[in-house]
């Protein structure tokens, strides 16, 4: 079991430029559990994720990780506790997935020390339980979308952090890759007890998925709770601006928005 | 990589043997235990190994100064003679022969100087963007069109001799090597050597984009400012003491890329790739062809044609180093 961390948003304020994105947001992590980012576009949950991520330095307010402000601490030592799997990295040309997977290791050595076992074992093990073992050779620009995010994954994965941070790890992938990155992560999640933090665009996984839910609207956090609580008519409404009915996943036990449009609704009786 | 190597050093060691006089592996390795015989003192001691040490540490340098750019910059046309940095170096010895008449030792400080003076406009033209896109580079393409037309019109200005010695340090020679002129160069390849390999990592997290990166505990403006300049810094040296010899910092990368894969890796394998691009084309020039010709004219011969299948191929495919 990997150690508990306090990840903590405090009065936090975030803009690029003069726009706020972020207003005064509170947020605790729990620790051990994963979190689900949800709202709108530009409702600024991934603007929220990268200060979490220490890639944006807050206009007002403060990010602590452990109590100290994610700032005052090195970047290294940091990255050995936080990880992220941002939105899209960039894979250079003709990188075998091996070497990709073996750059989470970074944080972890110095500068004039060699590679080491435990890079070598903690790449191994990114691998075994991202299913990604055959692929350490290829290059990762001839595979798959789905094939990709488990490599991208298994990078973070070799990082060894105990909490996990995700942009939208499931965008672009079709639903069987999506359902199959997030039981990975739940897995790794009850395994290790990794916290895991992500951005998802897809509210019903999101709530299936999650042990607590953040909706947010307008740069503010407007509902966080569990998936139960949290996910009504009514939320959906003003976060989304959408009617709903909101039914129990036959499968998940977990609330299920059936969105509204205004066409294909059928006549009550 | 090991064959790499083995290539620079065959042809170091050719670079040492073979000239107007033949000398073998024999009496080349007496100069170096010191007990040399007599015509070989002279000719391999003093001519041909600074000659072979110049070309090995400008290549060398251009070689691992062109592959930063190129990574860091994520495209093979960033390479530092492309972006205008040794046009820079150019246009400060062109006034430095022509107009001051300086001598070799302050003609090549004045080069060093000016390539670092484009590379620090180039980063206040750039803007806020610093060190980094497609920005950087039409900017770069701007300057080195200004300062190559400056170089022109002072060459316009200058008398025969004076033409004619700017005209050899513009096309880059190994001609008149001393230690001299390689001393300065050594100290800061050795330097910048020490610290290769934390390079090549920070540079392979960096390739992932500025959020991985970071998220793997880079800092990334700081890295990518030091990277920079360290790279700036080891270009100027090499133009300073070998001239702009065209294209290499432009190909070593690539060719590195294709023959060892995008690893952390590449940089020693591209400094490698970039001495033996010198190496080779000065020995080419020397013996292939019945006149002389200065290395700088056979890498651009080279490099000229692999510019323009660059082009053809990264508008196809927007492909990266």
């Amino acid at each position: 079991m990997s150690a508990e961390h306090r990840l903590v948003a405090e009065d936090l304020t975030l803009a690029y430029g003069d726009e706020p994105v972020v207003n005064g947001v509170d947020l605790a992590v729990a620790a051990g559990r994963i979190t689900a980012i949800v709202g709108a576009n530009g409702c600024g949950k991934s603007t929220l994720l990268r200060a979490l991520a220490r890639l944006l330095a807050p206009r007002h307010g403060t990010v602590t990780l452990d109590g100290r402000s994610l700032l005052d601490r090195p970047s290294k030592e940091v990255a050995r506790i936080l990880g992220l799997l941002p939105q899209s990295p960039i894979a250079p040309e003709g990188i075998a997935v091996a070497d990709l997977v073996g750059r989470g290791r970074h944080p972890h050595q110095r500068p004039f020390a060699p590679w080491s076992r435990r890079d070598d074992e903690a790449v191994a093990a990114a691998l075994a339980a991202t299913g990604t073992t055959d692929l350490a050779d290829r290059a990762v620009d001839r595979l798959s979308g789905g094939q990709r995010q488990r490599v991208w994954l298994a990078m973070a994965l070799a990082q060894q952090t105990d909490v996990l941070l995700l942009d939208e790890p499931t965008t672009f992938l079709d639903v069987a890759h999506q359902i199959d990155v997030l039981d990975l992560l739940t897995d790794l999640n009850h395994q290790r007890g990794t916290t895991i933090v992500m951005v998802l665009h897809e509210l019903n996984l999101a709530a299936r998925y999650a042990d607590e839910l953040v909706v947010m609207r307008d740069g503010r956090v407007h509902a966080i709770g569990a998936p139960r609580d949290v996910i009504t008519v009514e939320v959906v409404r003003d976060v989304f601006g959408l009617d709903s009915d909101v039914i129990i996943d036959p499968v998940s036990g977990t609330p299920l928005v059936i969105p509204q449009g205004r066409h294909h609704v059928r006549p009550t009786v | 990589m090991v064959s790499l190597a083995g290539t620079v050093l065959a042809l170091f060691a050719a670079s040492l043997m073979v000239g107007n006089t033949f000398y073998g592996p024999g009496e080349v390795l007496r100069v170096f235990l010191g007990r040399p015989t007599a015509g070989a003192a002279f000719t391999v001691g003093e001519l041909r190994l600074p000659r072979a040490a110049l070309g090995l540490l400008a290549g060398a340098c251009f070689g691992v100064a062109g592959a930063t750019f190129q990574s860091l910059l994520r495209n093979p046309l960033a390479s530092p003679d492309i972006i205008g940095i040794s046009s820079g170096a150019s246009a400060a010895a062109v006034v430095g022969i022509v107009v001051l008449s300086l001598d070799e030792t302050a003609v090549s400080v004045l080069a060093l100087g000016g390539a670092l003076l484009t590379a620090l406009v180039l980063h206040l033209l750039a803007g806020r963007g610093g060190f980094a896109g497609a920005r950087l580079i039409l900017v770069g393409i701007g300057l080195a069109a200004m300062l190559r037309s400056m170089v022109a019109y002072v060459l316009s200005q200058a008398a025969a001799w004076e033409m004619q010695s700017a005209m050899r340090w513009l096309a880059g020679s190994l001609n008149g090597a001393t230690w001299l002129r390689v001393a300065p160069l050594a100290v800061a390849s050795t330097v910048f050597l020490a610290a290769l390999p934390a390079a090549g990592r920070t540079l392979g997290a960096l390739r992932l984009g500025d959020d991985a990166a970071a998220s793997l505990g880079v800092g990334v403006a700081r890295s990518r400012l030091g990277l920079m300049l360290a790279a700036v810094v080891l270009l100027a040296f090499a133009t300073a003491a070998a001239g702009p010899v065209a294209f290499v910092a432009f190909m070593a990368g690539p060719i590195a890329a294709r023959l060892v894969g995008p690893g952390a890796s590449l940089l020693p394998a591209a400094g490698l790739v970039g001495a033996t691009l010198v190496l080779a084309a000065d020995l080419a020039g020397q013996l292939a062809f019945a006149h002389r010709y200065p290395v700088g004219v056979v890498t651009g011969v080279l490099g000229a044609p692999y510019l323009v299948v660059l082009l053809i191929r990264s508008n196809r495919a927007g492909g990266s180093l």
